[in-house]
């Protein structure tokens, strides 16, 4: 139980360092998230029929993500259309693109063949207890993609990325295109987003259209949960750590809810309401701590 | 250096509310020029601003920058040689990065790379480059932008704009949101900098001593048009009591209610 916990945080983590870089560090809310996470999907089990190299296919849904996300960074900064409905349109003709690459079928199954995950399992199988070496294998994963995305934004490129969340009219004045820096900053989340959803494709044996639905909701439950935790920081290397640990967390309410819900009569449909009332919680609680702070500065220079 | 050839703007051309906020403005700037400029709200002292930074386009006219034209340049690519700094001291720094961060990303102008530039060297010459502003600002480099006050991060900006060494600064009312004492050690950075490195610059200023005192160059500016414009000798001669003269001279009008927005 645990373990199938840690993994699906782990995961999901991915995807919800994805969405942590355009909520949190580009100030661009992108829903794009809800199409690129099956995107991923999508391509890693074609990739897998096709009998493709099976870290290459990685490398396929992570540039499929990449380009998805870029997709909608060209029609907000090209036709001055807002963020969130740049997003949206993407998303919508994703749906579409995703059902193509699956051979226009809505759900894949790849149980009977090989992936990363049973090449690993057989691999330290009896080395290593059977039930953890997912666990560890997922544990490595999202350390090697945190450690890589704290080092990119510690390069200047990355910095800057930051600051343009911060405030744009710095970027520009330090002579660069914010355009350019949406493009890569959406492309590298949504990028994340498809390398997590072509991890879960694995994980659950298939790949199905509707595995987006409702993604950034849960990427935006985990980020805000992970903030929750800890204090106000200006470490990257926290914030990443953060958001792995609330997407950890969220699948731990959502297991709850999954297996003891019907002890209130709740049952699986009624997930995404429990979901959308997580974050409500979670904003107040925000709001009341954001109020109390301030209570407390009108005290203390009083 | 740069130089504005019959340069006209118009806002909303053909509605009602369509204004002329820059009309026919020949103006050359020359290298090592501190220019002044003054004029009450709405003479187009900003839009002026816009105009050169590339914020807007002009609707005629030709803008060259040593003696290329860039009139329809983008702001970013101007920004690389025109330095800025707006009103509002949140607007040059960005508040939740560190301050040796803020001094990373701003000290080269162009595009980033993947290349980590902040080592111990970089964060050496900052420290020493800080102490000129004597605030104490060498000794907090980790903390974030948002801990600072608006005056420290002014003059941070100002000097994180110098050590970029642009070819034109622009100071758009860069004192105006602070309070006196800080707007005063602001100021007086502004012009030990200028000196020092001999800039080419342009401030805007609503105090009509400070534009006499400071700069080798004074404008004035009304209802879209340089009125006044005087340098060297006749400029070094000038009294707040001339200038309001010269005023009424030029418009044959009063001040109004223009005295209390250009008050000496």
């Amino acid at each position: 139980m645990i373990e199938g916990i840690l993994v699906e945080g782990l995961i999901y983590g991915i995807m919800v360092l994805g969405v942590f870089i355009t909520f949190r560090v580009l100030d661009f809310p992108d829903l794009t998230v809800d199409g690129s996470f099956p995107l991923g999907a999508a391509l890693m089990v074609q990739c897998i029929l096709l009998d493709v190299n099976l870290w290459l296919a990685l490398l396929v849904a992570f540039i499929g993500g990449m380009l998805a996300g870029m997709v909608t960074a060209l029609i907000h900064n090209h036709l001055r259309v807002p963020n969130l409905l740049a997003g949206i349109l993407t998303m919508t003709m994703l749906y579409s693109v995703n059902i193509r690459i699956l051979g226009n079928r809505a759900n894949v199954p790849v149980l009977e063949h090989e992936t990363i995950l049973t090449k690993v399992s057989e691999r330290f199988s009896g080395i290593i207890p059977d039930e953890y070496i997912l666990l560890l294998f997922f544990i490595v994963v999202a350390i090697v993609i945190k450690i890589l995305i704290d080092l990119f934004f510690r390069t200047d490129l990355g910095m800057t990325l930051g600051a343009m969340g911060n405030n744009e009219q710095m970027v520009i004045s330090q002579g660069v295109d914010p355009k350019t820096l949406k493009t890569i900053g959406v492309g590298l989340s949504n990028g994340l987003v498809a390398l997590s959803g072509a991890f879960a494709a694995q994980y659950l044996g298939f790949a199905d259209v509707g595995l987006g639905q409702g993604i950034i909701v849960s990427g935006l439950a985990s980020v805000m949960i992970g903030e929750f935790l800890v204090m106000k920081s200006n470490r990257i290397g926290v914030l990443t750590l953060c958001a792995i640990l609330g997407s950890i967390l969220f699948h731990a309410v959502l297991y709850l809810g999954r297996y003891y819900g019907y002890v209130i009569h709740m049952t699986p449909n009624d997930l995404n309401l429990i979901k959308g009332i997580l974050i409500i919680i979670l904003l107040i609680l925000t709001q009341a701590k954001k109020l109390k702070k301030v209570a407390i500065k009108a005290v203390v220079e009083k | 250096m740069i130089e504005l050839k019959n340069v006209s703007m118009l806002f909303n051309p053909g509605t009602v509310n369509e204004n002329l906020a820059i009309s026919t403005i020949n103006l050359k700037v020359k290298e090592g020029d501190f220019i002044t400029v003054i004029g009450s709200n709405g003479a187009g002292k900003s839009t002026l601003f816009n105009l050169v930074a590339g914020t807007i386009i002009p609707s005629q006219g030709t803008i060259l920058a040593n003696d290329r034209d860039i009139t329809r340049e983008p702001e970013y690519r101007r920004a690389r040689y025109i330095g800025r700094i707006f009103q509002n001291p949140l607007l040059g720094t960005a508040s939740n990065m560190s301050l040796e961060d803020n001094m990373m990303i701003t000290y080269r102008k162009g595009f980033k790379w993947l290349k980590r530039s902040l080592n111990n060297k970089m964060r050496e010459f900052f420290r020493a480059e800080l102490v000129q502003l004597e605030m104490g600002l060498e000794d907090r480099m980790k903390e974030n932008l948002a801990m600072f006050s608006g005056g420290q991060r002014q003059a941070l900006t100002l000097l994180m704009m110098v050590l970029s060494k642009p070819e034109l600064i622009l100071l758009d009312e860069h004192t105006a949101a602070l309070d006196p004492k800080n707007a005063e050690i602001v100021l007086e950075l502004t012009n030990k900098f200028i000196r020092e490195y001999n800039l080419t610059s342009m401030m805007i200023t609503h105090n009509m001593s400070h534009a006499i005192e400071f700069g080798n160059r004074l404008l004035m500016m009304d209802k879209g048009e340089i009125i006044f414009d005087v340098e060297g000798d006749a400029k070094r001669e000038l009294t707040v009591e001339k200038l309001i003269e010269k005023f009424h001279e030029i418009r044959h009008a009063s001040f109004g209610d223009d005295k209390a927005l250009l008050s000496p």
